[in-house]
């Protein structure tokens, strides 16, 4: 027991600095940029912290519902940077709308505690609790901005939403237990033998909850009013990291105690890609709020995540791990950029704002442009790899339809990212924007539009890391 | 003198002389910008030219290969020319710095940016003639999609939106499905090396749909009739130093494609559809040439023609004959020099007018006598006059077609001398006449730089239309090897079959 507290030091670290934080909130008055900087040092930490953990074998701890190998350690690497960079470059922004409060930091944190616990679980109830701790966080982060009535209604639409997915994913993990008498998901497959028709009831359950929590198609309904109504920082988050962790949570699932019902659920996952793929690409067209149009342009996107996962192949569960993790950087460019949308503390979001921007900001257009083309999948872009990597491993198990029809979906998806570069470099411009950003902000656009430019150059910067994940 | 990486360099001068300029600002009211990036491109030019003087005719293998780990055990950068691509190199390395010479008032705002733009255009499309690998080359042929849009859209007239659109989704559209063919042609055969894949074939009962796949992005690329109309678009809004890259060399990566890929790696697919090519090409000959008659804009005109002419290069590539393919290639070429300065012409003349319509002008002869000369040897050119590179590529091409197919040869004869009509009528309306319109009398004519650039371009014209031996000479062993390869290919197919 003591020797499985050793795995788990990055999520006991951060959670006690959490409850170290709110009581320095509490007790201090005015400590909200102290609590601010001290999250943003607690995740520099973690990140040694979560290195450190041995991740070459599968370990399996307490009492065995608790797993740590090598995706739950490359995950949660990459929530711990994600959510630094969404810190550094979000500061500004909020102190600019006025909710730079103690609060915020500490909310981000135990939010990701939650995403951690999720990715590591190896047990129902273990992954349940991991899922709440991150969502009953996200709630209160929707309507943060609480004096807004967007942001409110976007609080309160996402909470009621979530708890109905909430009490689906539950219902079927009952139904699950119900018929394989485990919780523990290496249990589970050994359990069900041959009468799997229960299971099956509840896996789809389980799969429909998922589906929620990473906006895929027909359960996508919440995301553009929770994108849009959420302060921009928080949409940020949103954009990134519940979809990092609710896709590990997707492979952790359909390759652990799914893994032999795979003729059942690759059919509800393929239907899941190309819906989500389609449906994303042709509804972002008629957007004219960039943060709606990101929230449909991120279900596309899942779409494409989820088409490596139906393979059932290693490649194929790489090939998503790469897909989130190039969607992630190209996110966080675009929202680098959106941030700087701003005159005298009145930030703009909708596309028209950006009209002739190139005149007056040939930089800020120019890392844009880059990152628009790349959320397109234009070589040779980080973007195109990403699909790349997807179809490479769907064509592999001769699955042309998926492939041809998302190949085809990136072509309608390619009109309306041109479109926001048409406005951009082809119209007039407009008053110009504030260039007084702070350093984290500006110098999170540099580092990830660089990492989009140059990602041709060394591909293999991602591979070698994705290439490790071996699960099947 | 093979250590150095000649062909990564001429792919890599232009990006990085790109890169200076992004970066630097420029003194003197922007021009010191533009001598840089015409200094450049000439490095380049005098590089490939270099390459050209290397480059051994008698041997048909890939030559100045490099091949360097790009992806662990999956996707090598390799790149190498052999007798068909060094031609398309040097076409591109010469008429990229004429291109920026070109530009001046005509491109007022945000020059940088224009320069910044052809350069890795330059880059790209010089990638795309040397790629050895299917995924590079794709890289490098999707690529151009970028620069391109925004030199249509930003610097373009008044319809750019909706042509770069058109542009840029039609494209992308004939290219995606060329994507899923070229994964599964790593699949079913283990590499996307397209040397090992001349070595070890693929596997025919997959030729077909995967030469369909590739003809989708070529066809739309080249463009064929009936998916050519981005074309006219595309090039009646560009500036006129996007629709010369564009006509002079963007067509011809899907001509190149066709010879490299479409016959290289699928022959029996190719043998298949060689009829439906034909009729394609021939209705693109005969109707386009008929549909240039009645325009009534120059830039369109010559667009229209660029896809007749375009036609025949397509026909030729299929008939499989030694001349209908080298014609292919020399008319390629040809049309790339001629074209691109036809639309230089059309420039001059919109640049003082600021009309491209034909009505607006006549007798401009009185005013530009210079002028006139030059476009008279273009407008020949373009008809394909004996003396002019025009017409030894499609004498080639008919020679081949005849070889092959006595009828379709008769249809695409009519070809030329629609050809010949359009050419000599838009000539006759522009040109002669009597000078009726006031605003024309004030017309200047050529000035000393468009003088030296249309100079430029009219002597490899005619000059290889004298002489057209050394580019005969560089492509015949590589195309003869192409010839015997296809057929021992469907040899093998036919023995098998039986």
């Amino acid at each position: 027991m003591i020797i499985d507290i050793y795995y788990v030091i990055p999520e006991i670290f951060i959670s006690l600095s959490l409850m170290f934080l709110l009581l320095f909130g509490v007790f201090k008055k005015n400590s909200s940029s102290t609590v601010y900087s001290l999250s943003i040092l607690i995740l520099i930490i973690s990140i040694p912290l979560i290195l450190n953990v041995p991740s070459t074998a599968e370990l399996l701890i307490f009492n065995e519902s608790y797993k740590i190998d090598y995706l739950s350690n490359f995950i949660k690497i990459l929530i711990v940077i994600s959510t630094l960079f969404v810190l550094l470059t979000s500061s500004q922004y909020l102190k600019s709308i006025k909710i730079y409060n103690v609060e915020y930091p500490i909310l981000i944190l135990s939010s990701i505690l939650g995403m951690m616990v999720m990715v590591s679980s190896n047990d129902l109830i273990v992954f349940y609790i991991g899922l709440e701790l991150q969502s009953l966080a996200l709630y209160v982060l929707a309507s943060f901005n609480r004096d807004n009535v967007l942001s409110s209604e976007s609080g309160l639409k996402y909470f009621v939403l979530s708890a109905l997915s909430s009490g689906l994913l539950l219902y079927g993990c009952s139904l699950v237990y119900g018929f394989s008498s485990s919780t523990n998901f290496s249990q589970i497959s050994l359990n069900y033998g041959v009468s799997t028709q229960g299971i099956i009831f509840g896996m789809v359950f389980i799969l429909v909850g998922l589906a929620f929590k990473i906006s895929a198609v027909p359960f996508h309904m919440w995301a553009p009013d929770v994108y849009q109504g959420s302060p921009t920082s928080v949409t940020l988050f949103f954009a990134i990291l519940p979809k990092i962790a609710a896709l590990t949570v997707f492979i952790r699932f359909l390759y652990t105690p799914f893994i032999n019902l795979i003729d059942q659920w690759q059919t509800i996952i393929i239907f899941l890609s190309i819906a989500s793929m389609l449906f994303g690409a042709v509804a972002a067209i008629g957007q004219k709020n960039l943060k709606r149009l990101i929230a449909y342009s991120s279900i596309s996107h899942m779409g494409y995540a989820l088409a490596g996962l139906t393979t059932g192949t290693n490649e194929g569960i790489q090939s998503s791990v790469s897909y989130i993790s190039i969607y992630l950087v190209m996110n966080l460019a675009f929202f680098s950029c959106i941030f700087m949308l701003k005159r005298e503390d009145k930030y703009y979001e909708s596309i028209d704002d950006l009209s002739g921007l190139s005149k007056n900001h040939p930089l800020l257009s120019f890392s844009l442009l880059i990152v628009l083309f790349s959320l397109a999948g234009i070589p040779p872009l980080a973007g195109f790899f990403a699909k790349f990597y997807v179809f490479m491993a769907v064509i592999e198990q001769s699955m042309f339809f998926l492939a041809i029809v998302g190949l085809l979906a990136t072509v309608v998806a390619a009109f309306y990212y041109l479109r926001i570069i048409k406005v951009i470099y082809f119209d007039n411009e407009v008053e110009k924007y504030d260039t007084n950003h702070s350093i984290g902000l500006k110098l999170s656009l540099i580092i990830a539009t660089i990492l989009i430019l140059t990602y041709f150059i060394y591909p293999n910067s991602l591979i070698d890391f994705v290439s490790k994940i071996d699960l099947v | 003198m093979m250590n150095i990486p000649i062909l990564s360099l001429l792919i890599c001068v232009p990006t990085v002389g790109a890169l200076f300029i992004l970066f630097t600002k420029s003194t003197e009211k922007y021009n010191s910008h533009k001598y840089i990036s015409v200094f450049i491109s000439i490095i380049n030019f005098i590089l490939s030219i270099y390459l050209w003087y290397k480059f051994d005719n008698s041997n048909s293998s890939f030559q100045f290969v490099e091949n360097r780990e790009w992806i662990y055990g999956f996707i090598n950068y390799k790149v190498g020319v052999d007798g068909i691509s060094i031609l398309f190199v040097v076409l591109t390395t010469f008429i990229t710095p004429l291109c920026i010479l070109s530009v001046n008032s005509t491109i007022k705002n945000r020059l940088k940016d224009f320069l910044v733009a052809i350069l890795i255009m330059e880059s790209l499309m010089i990638g795309v003639f040397c790629s050895l690998d299917l995924v590079i080359f794709y890289l490098f042929f999707e690529g151009g999609l970028i620069p391109m849009f925004l030199i249509i859209g930003i610097w373009g007239g008044t319809r750019r939106v909706y042509s770069a659109f058109k542009f840029f989704l039609y494209t992308l559209l004939g290219s995606v499905l060329m994507l899923v063919a070229i994964i599964y042609i790593y699949w079913i055969s283990g590499t996307s090396d397209v040397e090992k894949l001349y070595e070890i074939g693929i596997d025919a009962k997959y030729q077909k749909i995967l030469w369909l796949a590739f003809f989708s992005s070529f066809a739309v690329k080249t463009p064929m009739w009936p998916v050519h109309t981005w074309l006219p678009d595309a090039h009646v809004e560009a500036p006129t130093a996007g629709s010369v890259l564009l006509a002079a060399i963007l067509l011809k990566m899907a001509g190149y494609g066709f010879i490299r890929f479409s016959i290289g790696l699928f022959p029996i697919g190719s043998d298949y559809f060689v009829s439906f090519v034909y009729v394609l090409s021939l209705i693109a000959i005969i109707y386009t040439s008929l549909v240039a008659l009645m325009q009534e804009d120059m830039k369109k005109l010559i667009a229209y023609s660029s896809v007749a002419h375009m036609g025949f290069v397509t026909l030729g590539i299929f008939t499989m004959t030694q001349q209908g393919l080298e014609g292919s290639i020399f008319q390629m070429i040809s049309h790339g020099i001629i074209s691109a300065t036809l639309f230089l012409c059309v420039g001059v003349i919109y640049e003082r007018m600021q009309t491209r319509e034909i009505k607006r002008y006549g007798g401009i002869v009185e005013v530009m006598p210079k002028y006139s000369i030059i476009l008279m040897i273009f407008t020949l050119g373009a008809l394909g006059l004996p003396g002019t590179t025009g017409f030894i590529g499609e004498f080639l091409i008919l020679m081949g077609a005849f070889k092959d197919n006595f009828l379709v040869a008769v249809i695409a004869s009519l070809g030329v001398i629609l050809g010949a009509a359009y050419m000599l009528w838009l000539y006759k309306r522009v040109v002669f006449g009597e000078l009726i319109n006031e605003d024309l009398k004030n017309l200047v004519d050529l000035k000393k730089s468009e003088v030296i650039i249309l100079t430029l371009l009219a002597i490899p014209s005619l000059y290889f239309g004298f002489y057209p031996e050394p580019l005969i000479n560089t492509v015949e062993v590589s195309v003869s090897d192409l010839i015997d390869n296809y057929n021992a290919n469907l040899e093998i197919y036919m023995a098998n079959k039986k």
